[in-house]
């Protein structure tokens, strides 16, 4: 929440310099008085922020230069200290398990890829259905988010049944596939499965940007001899821009978190699927939190760094918006309302 | 995010914990020390009892007999997830925290030396129970380096279930002792027509626990060994090499359905039921379930084969320990008294099929009337090999499950994925 509102601001101050940067000063000037009060204000947000995000990643962060307890061979008992390692729990994730390390990096990252790409491509075709008018239409857009609505773990239950080795999948392709075993077919199964629950996120979020795009735009462009695909390229897409973005924002952010769906449905410790959640918590779950605390900090990292790399793209596209046409101006103002909405969501 | 802040907060706690150890170790370092019987089991008031989900509907009865009888003394039951792992974690969780939530706990054999080596469990005077008259492999999956940390509740062990009918269709009299007298069985009987796409043999080969299982089994029922008696791997042997090499080549061969690498306990038992398999090796438990299938009466229990002879088994089961961090211990202590009885380990097997720890219920002329699986059952008891009892049992699981899967859907020769084990299990023994 924080970091989606930031960047823009401190990103419009430098790029945009000229019009906005004093607006910016004046208007900084004007708040030094109701400053106090505004601090006073957000306060309460930013200690409960502390409280829960600040406080257990600065742990993590701590947690992670300390080793795991270790065995003390004359009584056979776990001694009651963590021994501090520095940095050793990084060095080893990267040097002596590096291959596994990196095997998790590349899936959770492929998952990451494919998946957003096909849901948001799913995603903006279901979204594009459920705001036609048509009849039944209340009961597409009910069916189509019902798969939103079930539980990973059950949904991840669900598809182990499907892709059983006498499953319904197999019955309906013919051939008997082992979906669950290693290899390049348990990655599919993962994938068809993450995208039939999600693709309804993106397609829930860009149906609320459609729903704003005033209707005069298409009628003016279909007065203009616009077909269809140009109407669609030219003012759906830029228009629902803004909130197709931050719903692919956080579904990366998701994906690149991804545990139950691959553990629960292929399984533990299966190299094809296995994603870098499930390797920290393959370590916390042996009691070494040290590791584990390691593996979470640098999950941590890439998410950060790739969320940044979404906000920089937003931001960017802010500043473009300003002194362009009227158009791109309404699409500027239907992103707070859709920010809001993702932040009710996520 | 939720779990990476749960995850965090375990770390936290676990590291307050650790901070506040560091200065009470400074005061009295002989506590540490962890002398066997050195814990005073005192107060009486009410406690809890912490298993996982009570599948059958037997638990919460008898710990009503029991509140009956001890007003003050109350037991509440605390059920987890049926899923073992879950347990674990939870548990575990426990522990770190030092909370005094839960105090008897119902653990996995294979728990023993992980809870026993963190201090989690309290040591049990063993003179207070019936031990003696206990199986001794289960008795000695509550020990840690001798010391007693846990009793037996219920034990359990692999059994090779039959096709009765179709053998003697086939004209065998006998169940196989061995792994070839087993495929030269199947050979005769995929000649009769209703057998032709049929397989002969399948056990649990899905990577999880159920491959441990399997694993160790077919090395040991071949004279090898996984670990020895102090934990230490010696599994790159010529027997071990045979033991793994039947579970591949009965794959290359087709003795084992390909799809058998996905199996779990419930899979197999359902392709069993379904007539899809000859042979199969699982729990006591398909016994009563696979009565009331469409195969009731046409298949029967024999011990595992092996190689030259009757093969081992993998010990399951559960035992009964106290958390350290718990109140009213010696009202726990009585409650695990009662609930590790003779008496009490006959209600589960008549209500629930869970094999007893007692040895004189095998023998039992009634009992075994009514569960024709018991002398089976003890003689797979008997000749058990419990899994390795190492305290870094999750690491150890899970090099067995990673190197036996490579091999059995032959991304790795038996020879290679021994040879690798035996380096990570060595690696994984000095990281200790």
């Amino acid at each position: 929440m924080a970091v989606t509102k930031t960047p823009p601001e401190t990103g419009a101050g430098r790029a945009a310099g000229g019009d906005r940067g004093p607006v910016n000063r004046r208007r900084a000037r004007a708040t030094a008085g109701s400053g106090r009060m505004a601090a006073l204000l957000v306060s309460p947000t930013l200690v409960v922020l502390a409280i829960v995000v600040l406080y257990p990643t600065l742990m993590a962060l701590n947690g992670s230069l300390y080793g795991a307890k270790g065995l003390d061979p004359k009584t056979g008992f776990i001694r009651d200290t963590e021994p501090f390692v520095g940095l050793q729990n990084y060095a080893d994730i990267l040097g002596q398990a590096g291959e596994r390390f990196w095997n998790a990096f590349w899936n959770t990252t492929f998952f990451t890829v494919v998946t957003v790409g096909l849901e948001t491509l799913i995603g903006v075709g279901m979204a594009l259905i459920m705001h036609e008018a048509f009849r039944g239409r209340g009961l597409v857009r009910a069916g189509i988010l019902v798969p939103w609505a079930v539980p990973t773990a059950i949904s991840g239950l669900l598809w182990r049944w499907i892709f059983n080795s006498d499953g319904i999948a197999n019955a309906l392709i013919g051939q008997q596939i082992l979906w669950t075993t290693e290899g390049f077919q348990a990655k599919v199964a993962v994938i068809v499965a993450e995208v039939w629950k999600t693709a309804p996120f993106i397609g829930l979020l860009v149906l609320a940007g459609l729903q704003v795009i005033p209707k005069e735009v298409y009628e003016a462009a279909r007065i203009d001899g616009a077909s269809a695909a140009r109407r669609f390229w030219h003012i759906t897409l830029p228009l629902v821009k803004p909130a197709l973005l931050v719903a692919m924002l956080f579904r990366c952010m998701d994906a690149l978190r991804m545990f139950d769906l691959p553990y629960i449905l292929v399984g533990a410790q299966k190299h094809s699927v296995e994603t870098l959640s499930m390797l920290a918590h393959h370590e916390a779950s042996n009691v070494r939190f040290g590791p584990a605390s390691a593996y979470a900090v640098l999950l941590f990292l890439y998410v950060f760094l790739i969320a940044l790399a979404f906000v920089r793209l937003l931001g960017a596209d802010l500043i473009g918006d300003v002194g362009a046409d009227t158009h791109k101006r309404k699409g500027r103002r239907l992103r707070i309302p859709a920010l809001r909405r993702a932040e009710v969501t996520s | 995010m939720k779990t990476r802040i749960t995850r965090a907060c375990q770390c936290s706690a676990a590291f307050a914990a650790a901070g506040l150890l560091l200065s009470a170790c400074g005061s009295s370092g002989a506590d540490g020390s962890g002398q066997t019987g050195a814990t005073s089991f005192e107060g009486r008031g009410p406690i809890t009892f912490v298993s996982g989900k009570d599948t059958t509907g037997t638990r919460q009865p008898l710990i009503d007999r029991w509140n009956k009888e001890h007003p003050k003394e109350k037991v509440t039951l605390i059920q987890l997830p049926s899923d073992a792992d879950t347990q674990r974690q939870q548990m575990i969780q426990n522990a770190e925290t030092k909370s005094d939530a839960y105090t008897v706990l119902y653990l996995d054999v294979v728990w023993t030396s992980e809870f026993a080596a963190h201090r989690w469990i309290d040591p049990l005077p063993g003179k207070q129970f019936p031990l003696d008259r206990m199986l001794k492999p289960v008795l000695e999956t509550a020990k840690y380096r001798d010391g007693l940390y846990a009793v037996p509740s219920s034990s359990d062990g692999g059994m090779l279930y039959y096709r009765t009918d179709l053998l003697k269709k086939a004209g065998i009299t006998q169940p196989p002792g061995t792994w070839a007298e087993m495929k030269s069985a199947c050979a005769e009987v995929k000649k009769l027509p209703d057998a032709k796409d049929m397989s002969c043999y399948a056990g649990q080969f899905q990577k999880y626990e159920g491959l441990t299982v399997n694993f160790s089994e077919a090395v040991n029922s071949a004279g090898g060994t996984v670990t020895d008696g102090s934990g230490k791997p010696d599994v790159d042997t010529a027997d071990a090499k045979k033991g793994l090499d039947f579970l591949v080549d009965s794959f290359k061969d087709g003795t084992i359905p390909k799809e058998a690498i996905t199996y779990q306990e419930e899979e197999s038992r359902q392709a069993f039921q379904a007539g899809k398999l000859i042979f199969l090796r699982n729990w006591p438990y398909v016994y009563s379930l696979a009565g009331k299938s469409e195969i009731a009466g046409k298949f029967a229990v024999a011990p595992l084969p092996g190689l030259d002879g009757p093969g081992s088994s993998s010990l399951g089961g559960h035992n009964l320990a106290l958390s350290s961090f718990a109140k009213n211990k010696a009202t726990a202590l009585d409650f695990m008294k009662f609930y590790t009885s003779e008496e009490t380990s006959r209600y589960f097997l008549k209500e629930a099929a869970l094999a007893p720890a007692y040895a004189a219920f095998y023998d039992d002329k009634a009992l075994v009337e009514q569960y024709p699986y018991l002398p089976v059952l003890k003689e797979s008891i008997l000749r058990a090999v419990p899994r390795p009892r190492v305290v870094q049992y999750g690491d150890v699981t899970a090099s067995l499950q990673q190197e036996a899967y490579a091999a059995l859907t032959g991304s790795k020769s038996s020879a290679q994925a021994l040879k690798d084990l035996q380096k990570d299990l060595q690696q994984k023994s000095a990281a200790q």
